[in-house]
């Protein structure tokens, strides 16, 4: 709670795990500097209020929209929707430091492991591969695949941090992996650094090149400090580059990453790719599936080629090649594609105009009350389509999770252009 | 007082968020008429009102030209004036009353459209979702939400990717939605939703029996489905259609930039204007070598 209100108002500081010169720890500090306890109140009986955070949260929330809409500027930019992600984590003696709580190795696991899983569900036609540092070499914990089960089971069956951590090689052996994937799909990189060095073979500048020639975009996430390696990487290949300072800091950046980035046009050729959509087998039907290589009955899919089962979708069948999946799948990802405006701020305390006298008494979506304390209207936002009045928290809910407005899927639009037909 | 409002919540308290459909273009064309499906639906709330105190009903009306809210059992302007007690269903009828009148006139023109005579089922979602979000936020006791929709009008396309998006936000809060289809062409909407977010579709036969239906199937509540056999979902088809011919496909072609699905190899997606097999840089190269012929 105290390092989220000292991000908002100093910006990024670094994370400093020494004690400083007067002998006091980080835990004491917050007790020395902040004093929370003052920001307590009591309501009328004596009971305790709780504290609102809702405005702080609003507005963080708002400013994060503002740099996004800012960015996409008005116009409906690009996304690489079929990605191919290695996640390079950092293995080396610097991820057992305690900082993090219990460590920064055991931290760094379980983020990546909800990252793996909030990524599938937003991009479910992408791929991730693992790639562990240690005692300077890179290692391939798991190759590229669809299956969130998979990568996590090796990521969590080995976690102990040795040796010295070394980015070329990282690097190097990403690039490899990389360089063998279908040309209509995005090339994309995410290492979690957090080791102050890197012990390198040869010339990091060289496999730098390399990689921005083979158009791999790789972002970076520190755990320690800045360095300038891992800037000059991410402003050469069109990443992100950030430093964590605490837990909660580290889970906003990595799920930052589960959204498909702006894609640069020249990067990914576009192509048709041959999918195919299979039904679901009979109930009671007997097969030998061919990711178990078992006899199961029932529930599976079979392959529209090759006549194949499979136990799951989306994948590719291990027979023929050809990737299966249904058209949900496809359908997480419309949301991409046609993104909703950001909504209105409407001022708290204008005069009551006659729209929203009318209007603007419920919010539309969920029927809690716009009027604030003392009959004055509360804050709120408005659509600019259609009209509506929502309140905060409707807002961050439509704009995170539902990708629609009710307001205007609730006006019947006569002879509409059907966008997708199914 | 709050302590004896936690002993009452037990592991069955549900929220019945209902989507009723009262798009005239569907019930000019029935053989059972709205006020006889309308007694159905309230005999039904009343009997899932009455399977636990703190049960709790909203009705949303699903139009063909609007939603709204029409009826919540926990706000408390349901009581009549005079005695004190609650008019039970009065004020439903009468938002009911008002909303159709109010935003269901069609215009000449609108009779005659020939398309597609769908209601506005991504709009009613929408709002169903907002009202359970804020039901999760209210604390940590709070009924378990589910959304049961009643749906006769077929399934309208330009609503896809609007209802897609419900389905996939209400999969992830965990609130199962219902589906009870009265209609004549089976909705592949409404089973995909069924099927994807863990809750019950069915097609009853005979409108007459229709709450017999309602009660023996959607009213039990989600904790109860555990040891209840209800109806399991039976193929649903999850295959696409391709965007040329509009036919089911098991095999086909998709853009790599929007997605859009064909069935024969093209050299241009007709939704975002790529061009196959080419790279942007090629494309540029030759725009800027050709004035200098």
């Amino acid at each position: 709670m105290s390092n989220q209100k000292k991000r908002l108002n100093g910006g990024e500081r670094e994370d400093e795990d020494e004690d400083d010169a007067e002998g006091i720890g980080e835990w004491e500090r917050a007790y020395v500097d902040d004093r929370s306890w003052e920001a307590l109140q009591e309501d009328e009986s004596g009971l305790l209020r709780p504290i609102d955070n809702s405005a702080i949260y609003h507005a963080q929330y708002r400013r994060r929209l503002r740099m996004l809409s800012a960015a996409a500027a008005g116009t409906r930019i690009q996304k690489g929707l079929i990605r191919y992600l290695y996640i390079v984590i950092d293995f080396s003696r610097a991820a057992a430091e305690m900082d993090f709580r219990p460590s920064r190795m055991a931290v760094m696991a379980k983020h990546v492991e909800a990252f793996i899983r909030e990524f599938f569900d937003q991009n479910p036609l992408s791929q991730i591969g693992l790639v562990s540092i240690k005692n300077g070499v890179a290692h391939t914990l798991t190759d590229l695949g669809g299956s969130p089960e998979t990568h996590i089971k090796a990521l969590m069956g080995k976690l102990e941090a040795l040796g010295d951590s070394s980015l070329q090689n990282a690097l190097e052996l990403v690039h490899e992996h990389l360089n063998q994937v279908p040309s209509y799909g995005h090339r994309e990189v995410l290492i979690l650094y957090s080791a102050l060095c890197t012990c390198d073979p040869g010339d990091i500048m060289e496999t730098i090149q390399k990689c921005k020639k083979s158009k791999l975009r790789c972002s970076v996430i520190g755990l320690s400090a800045e360095m300038f390696i891992c800037k000059h990487l991410c402003q050469e290949t069109g990443g992100l580059y950030s430093v964590a300072v605490d837990e909660v800091h580290l889970k906003d950046l990595l799920l930052e990453h589960a959204p498909p980035p702006p894609a640069i046009a020249e990067f990914a050729i576009a192509n048709l790719i041959k999918m195919g959509f299979p039904q679901r087998a009979a109930e009671g039907s007997m097969a030998i599936c061919s990711c178990h290589k078992e006899v199961k009955i029932g529930a599976g899919y079979m392959c529209p080629r090759c006549k194949a089962r499979v136990c799951d979708l989306p994948t590719e069948c291990t027979i023929c090649g050809l990737t299966l999946v249904s058209s949900p799948h496809l359908a997480r990802s419309y949301h991409h594609l046609f993104p909703i405006a950001p909504f209105d701020e409407v001022p708290a305390l204008s005069s009551l105009n006659d729209n929203r006298r009318k209007l603007g008494k419920n919010c539309f979506g969920c029927q809690q009350s716009l009027i604030g304390t003392g009959n004055k209207p509360g804050p709120c936002v408005t659509c600019r389509k259609c009209k509506h009045y929502f309140c905060l928290d409707c807002d961050i809910y439509i704009h995170e999770s539902l990708h629609n407005c009710p307001g205007c899927e609730s006006i019947h639009r006569p002879k509409s252009v059907s966008l997708m037909e199914e | 007082m709050p302590s004896v409002a936690s002993k009452l919540y037990s592991d069955d308290v549900s929220l019945l968020v209902l989507l009723l459909d009262t798009n005239p273009l569907f019930w000019s064309t029935t053989s059972i008429t709205f006020s006889q499906f309308l007694s159905h639906v309230l005999a039904f709330l009343n009997a899932v009102l009455g399977l636990n105190q703190l049960n709790q009903v909203v009705v949303i009306a699903t139009g063909h030209s609007s939603c709204d809210y029409i009826y919540d059992s926990s706000s408390t302007s349901n009581e009549s004036s005079g005695t004190g007690l609650p008019v039970l269903f009065g004020s439903l009828l009468e938002k009911l009353g008002d909303f159709v009148t109010k935003y269901e006139q069609l215009s000449k023109e609108e009779e005659f459209e020939n398309g597609i005579a769908s209601s506005l089922l991504s709009g009613s979602l929408s709002m169903a979702l907002c009202y359970i979000q804020r039901v999760f936020r209210s604390g940590h006791l709070h009924p378990q939400p589910r959304i049961l929709c009643l749906q006769g009008s077929p399934d309208g396309p330009e609503q896809y990717v609007a209802v897609m998006n419900s389905i996939f936000s209400a999969q992830r809060l965990m609130v199962p939605i219902d589906s009870c289809y009265i209609g004549i062409q089976n909705s592949a909407f409404l089973q995909q939703a069924s099927y994807i977010t863990g809750g019950v579709h069915h097609t009853p036969k005979q409108l007459d029996g229709l709450f017999q239906y309602l009660t023996t199937i959607y009213a039990t509540d989600l904790h109860s489905r555990g040891f209840v056999q209800l109806h399991k979902p039976v193929g649903v088809d999850f295959r696409a259609s391709c965007f040329c011919h509009k036919k089911a496909i098991d095999m086909g072609y998709i853009c790599s930039v929007c997605l859009s699905i064909f069935c024969k190899h093209h050299k241009k997606c007709s939704t975002c204007g790529s061009i196959f097999g080419q790279s942007k840089l090629d494309v540029s190269d030759k725009k800027s070598k050709a004035p200098d012929t």
